[in-house]
């Protein structure tokens, strides 16, 4: 039920997205993300659950912000768009193979996937563009 | 020494309720400070690691909790832990199969037979052709000596035997016999499940707790993931809890699918964890939040 990778008509498919010098310009949808779920998918922690990883000062109203990964607070000023895709779509063709970051619009996954997740990703087109919209206004 | 010997009757039930209440320190390295039982046991916490390993420092997982929790691990009486190791000694003294005997008709005084036992396992048996561990031991002999059925995975006595056997090697220090049989080859076996990434999130052992160590991933403080402490008594779940549902637990949280209990996978992976812990005490029943 929350697994969100059904493949919607006009979204680039995963094996599709050609990252490039860190970014991805395209919009993996064809259309703009939508900020306010953007960042309900960031806090959910059976979706995006970056706190359990980033602090992140525009969610302190959450406890426990994890610091295995940088503060995100500046995020949207440090990246471009693109480049955020690109983070969120695969953090290993961006940052370096060891990183713990999932890949989160990827199927370039681990040994043994679980069964019912065997062929999807952790979040879907639709979602990895709301986050790039909520990462944009973490200025 | 009476180390084993510590008054295990009171119940700890005012002492949870501090320990619920969790503090997250601001600063993430591991606390320090150094665990005394009762004021007269001293544990090795912190020790050079054996040749090979990757880290540094080896650090029992012990230092990464905080104050409530580290302190009922200091106190016999208040570490709920004891409560099960107490029950593994009824279990080691009752008298079940067909041939009529408890584990003490053949092995007498736990605390003289089965000093040692806990730190050195698991160990190469040449019976059963891999490594062996307590919980399998003790099957072994509840089929063999006993004539009684072996436990099923974390039923009946298992966990409470367990721990009352590793219990009698509290304070010394963890030390595995590579040499015999094919131990090498199990450890490199486990080596290879260590650093394998699994699931759709594509972590593995040493991802956590090799490259993020001393780290919060949420509100979790990360350890080595050593094993010294098993089984370890968590307050989050009130109970004793095997190492071997600690791994399952960990490689499903990489959304994958887990490997049977005592399966040669996860064998391979307790004696690889048991070694990369040489050197640190046995600190069974450990406490984990
Ligand atoms: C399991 C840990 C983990 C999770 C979960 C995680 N990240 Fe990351 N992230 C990292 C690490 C570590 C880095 C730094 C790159 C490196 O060193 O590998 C990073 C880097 C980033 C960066 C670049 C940071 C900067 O400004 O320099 C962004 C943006 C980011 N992550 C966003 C996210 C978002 C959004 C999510 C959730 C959808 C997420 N991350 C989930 C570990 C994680
Ligand atoms: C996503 C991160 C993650 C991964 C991957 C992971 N663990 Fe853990 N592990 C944890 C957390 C969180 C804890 C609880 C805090 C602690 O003790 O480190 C834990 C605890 C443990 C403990 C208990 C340590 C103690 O002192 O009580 C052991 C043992 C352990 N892990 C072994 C492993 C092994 C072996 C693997 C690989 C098969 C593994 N872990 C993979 C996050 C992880």
């Amino acid at each position: 039920m929350l697994i969100a990778s059904t493949l919607v008509a006009g979204t680039v498919a995963p094996g599709d997205v050609k990252i490039e010098n860190i970014a991805v310009s395209e919009s993996l949808t064809g259309m703009a993300g939508n900020a306010s779920e953007g960042r309900k998918t960031f806090a959910n922690r059976k979706l995006g659950n970056c706190l359990a990883c980033h602090a992140n000062a525009d969610l302190s109203e959450q406890l426990f912000h994890g610091e295995v990964g940088p503060s995100l607070d500046g995020a949207g000023a440090r990246w471009s768009e693109p480049q955020l895709r690109a983070i969120m779509v695969n953090a290993k063709a961006v940052f370096s193979d060891r990183t713990i970051m999932p890949a989160f619009y990827s199927l370039e996954v681990g040994e043994n996937v679980r069964k019912d997740l065997i062929g999807k990703t952790i979040l879907s087109a639709e979602q990895i563009e709301d986050l790039v919209a909520y990462l944009l206004t973490l200025k | 020494m009476n180390r084993f010997l510590a008054p295990v009757a009171v119940a700890a039930t005012s002492v949870l309720a501090v320990a619920a209440v969790t503090s997250m320190a601001v600063l993430a390295a591991p606390a320090d400070d150094s665990l005394v039982i009762d004021g007269e046991l001293e544990m090795s916490t912190r020790v050079a690691p054996i040749e090979g390993h990757p880290l540094p420092e080896v650090i029992s997982g012990w230092h990464y909790r905080t104050e409530d929790t580290r302190a009922l691990q200091q106190d016999s009486f208040d570490n709920p832990g004891m409560l099960g190791v107490e029950e593994g000694e009824e279990y080691w003294n009752k008298v079940e199969g067909t041939m009529g005997k408890s584990c003490a008709s053949c092995h007498g005084d736990a605390s003289e037979s089965m000093v040692g036992v806990g730190a050195s396992y698991p160990k190469w048996s040449e019976k059963l052709g891999k490594p062996i561990n307590v919980e399998l031991q003790i099957n072994h002999c509840r089929v063999e000596n006993m004539g009684a059925e072996p436990y099923k995975f974390d039923k009946g006595g298992q966990k409470p035997l367990t721990a009352f056997i590793k219990h009698q090697s509290q304070g010394l220090p963890v030390e595995l016999n590579l040499e015999e049989g094919e131990m090498q080859q199990w450890w490199e076996r486990g080596k290879e499940t260590y650093y394998r990434r699994t699931g759709q999130l594509n972590l593995s052992c040493a991802t956590c707790h090799e490259d993020n160590n001393g780290k919060y991933i949420r509100a979790d403080h990360l350890s080595q993931g050593n094993v010294n402490g098993f089984p370890t008594y968590r307050l989050k779940q009130s109970n004793l809890i095997s190492l071997h549902n600690r791994f399952r637990g960990c490689i499903r949280d990489t959304r994958a699918e887990y490997p049977a209990a005592f399966s040669d996978e996860l064998m391979g992976l307790e004696v690889y964890t048991t070694w990369r812990g040489t050197g640190l005490s046995v600190e069974t029943p450990a406490v984990r939040q």
